[in-house]
């Protein structure tokens, strides 16, 4: 970004307007301000999504599809009109390739489930990274103990970076698809996704993004980005729980079979044999979660009324700035500094374990997360067993950083 | 691994002394301050007794418990590489340390802990191994009751 344009973000942005739209954050903790830094693990809501969510339960709310009555047709035009509002979020081609599951995790397992079990095989080799969430490890862990197929790993640099020959190194032959994180949930490392698909595609093999991270941190186009399954949920995308998105390119979806059986997925069914619907209800078996659906269009609504560019530049200056005062508190060690990273930062301080320094920055109301992460694979390569995080939002401020320093030290005199 | 060799918790106080104790600091950081001095003045546990089968799992932190003592007078050592949850232990330590097995397995810890504002620390979401510890220890005592 250009200096212009960079101070030009700073005019359309006041972080003060935006956190008045987040309730959550005026409450006390503890009688102290809450200082809310977990927003990787999940994201507040703002009103906007609040107030949509308790109209769609109070005043049009009734089961999706079929229903020959106005409050059916009025829940199933907000619920699909926000599967256009996915669609157009992430520049895909058609809402048919808009899945709708119930988080990032059951988009992933259902690829590995449908795509791993029709057409991967033994000997066949599945990419990850060792910075993979759980999330996109153990899906494929299930399909090689079903399939026999192989999982290679793509390791990360001792600054959480992740080198474009180590992916050249590792994809081959016998790749059949790479399966990665947009952005790391520990790291902040941005994978660099277009080179991975260009890398992927010439043998042949598929690239799944799992942008649970990415997704709220930069636009995403998945055109652009020429990959072939998009990963995300909402919860953390200023969304509500229990909605996620599955995006696929059409052509692949359409070979695919069904994950789950069930009401809505089929065309015909008969002791004969099922036929089944076509996209994207074949993947989207029972009564699905119709309002936080509903939800999720209005946090993308909601994202879309901020100025993106404006957004990314505040993230950008609260990562630069917490990289700057965290290294104040005696003892701490960054983890993760990758170039370009986004905002979410990893540390531990020497002497003190992230479970209790977590536990006693909560006595001053700052929310951290500490543990592994779902992310074992790269503790392990860390040399870690756990890690403390914090991670920032659209609503976080400079005023938060400075009171995470301040509780930081605080609780090393106590616990070290 | 010969545990009679094991040096036991001792607490130097009761579970009413630390109650009390706890009751004069008004401050949450001195009540953490005490409690984790608490845990500093434990013995410590070799690490030819943390293994696998007195390792409690735990999401974020590590526990080793290893049982001893008797029927009569029950005892443990433990270990935590949480200086928080170490504390705990010392505080478990005065509340079951002595007692009859009979009596440990009865003992309701949340309440207890719960006197001394450390309830927190017993909701079973912080799966900080503390939960699971207090478990173990129950069952050992169930087990040593019935030998």
């Amino acid at each position: 970004m250009n200096v212009a344009a960079l101070s030009q973000a700073k005019l359309n942005f006041d972080v003060e307007r935006i956190r008045a739209d987040f309730p959550i954050l005026s409450r006390k903790v503890h009688n102290k301000p809450l200082v809310y830094l977990d927003s990787a693990a999940s994201a507040q809501k703002p009103r906007q999504v609040i107030e949509t969510i308790t109209r769609a339960y109070s005043e049009d709310y009734a089961n999706v599809h079929r229903g020959a009555y106005y409050l059916s047709e009025k829940s199933t035009s907000d619920y699909e009109a926000a599967r256009e509002k996915v669609r157009a979020f992430i520049n895909a081609k058609s809402i048919t390739e808009i899945v709708y599951t119930k988080g990032a995790t059951e988009a992933i397992n259902l690829v590995a489930a449908s795509y791993g079990r029709a057409f991967i095989k033994e000997g066949d080799e599945i990419v990850l990274t060792t910075l993979e969430h759980h999330s996109n490890f153990v899906p494929w862990d299930l399909l090689r103990k079903a399939t026999g197929c192989v999982l290679r790993e793509v390791t990360v640099q001792l600054d959480g970076s992740v080198r474009i020959e180590d992916f050249a190194k590792v994809i081959g032959p016998r790749t059949k698809l790479v399966a990665v994180a947009h952005v790391s949930n520990v790291l902040g490392t941005v994978l660099p996704i277009k080179e991975i698909a260009k890398l992927a595609h010439a043998v042949g093999a598929k690239l799944l993004v799992d942008g649970c991270q990415g997704i709220v941190h930069a636009e995403v186009d998945v055109q652009a980005l020429d990959c072939d399954f998009y990963v995300f949920s909402g919860h953390k995308l200023y969304g509500p729980t229990g909605i996620g998105v599955l995006w696929g390119r059409e052509a692949i979806l359409d070979t695919m079979p069904p994950y789950q059986g069930g009401g809505d997925m089929i065309e015909t069914v008969a002791f004969a044999g099922c036929t089944w619907a076509g996209l994207p209800a074949k993947f989207e078996a029972g009564t699905p979660p119709i309002v936080e659906a509903i939800g999720l269009g209005a946090a993308i609504d909601y994202i879309n009324t901020q100025d993106r560019v404006a957004v990314a530049a505040h993230e950008h200056a609260l990562i630069a700035y917490a990289l700057e005062r965290l290294p104040e508190v005696p003892g701490l060690r960054l983890i993760g500094t990758a170039p370009g990273k986004a905002s979410v930062q990893s540390f531990v301080v020497e002497g003190a374990h992230p479970h209790d320094l977590a536990t006693v920055l909560d006595r001053s109301g700052v929310c951290v997360r500490a543990g592994h992460h779902c992310a074992q694979p790269l503790m392990e390569a860390l040399g870690v067993s756990a890690t403390a995080r914090a991670s920032f939002a659209m609503y976080s401020t400079q005023a938060e950083i400075d009171a995470l320093v301040a509780a930081l030290i605080k609780a090393r005199e106590l616990l070290v | 691994m010969n545990a009679a060799a094991l040096e036991m918790i001792s607490p130097s106080l009761s579970f009413d002394e630390l109650t009390e104790n706890f009751g004069l600091l008004d401050e949450w950081d001195d009540r953490y301050a005490y409690l984790i001095d608490l845990g500093r003045k434990l013995p410590e546990l070799p690490d030819v007794y943390k293994t696998e089968a007195t390792k409690i799992r735990g999401c974020m932190s590590q526990v080793w418990l290893v049982p001893g003592g008797t029927a009569t007078d029950f005892r443990f050592a433990a270990d935590s590489d949480s200086t928080i949850v170490k504390g705990l232990i010392a505080v478990l330590a005065s509340l079951f340390s002595g007692r009859t097995a009979v009596d440990v397995a009865d003992i309701d810890a949340e309440a207890a802990f719960r006197a001394l504002g450390l309830e927190q620390h017993l909701s079973p979401n912080r799966r900080n191994g503390f939960v699971a510890m207090v478990a173990r220890i129950k069952d050992d005592a169930r087990a040593m009751a019935k030998s």
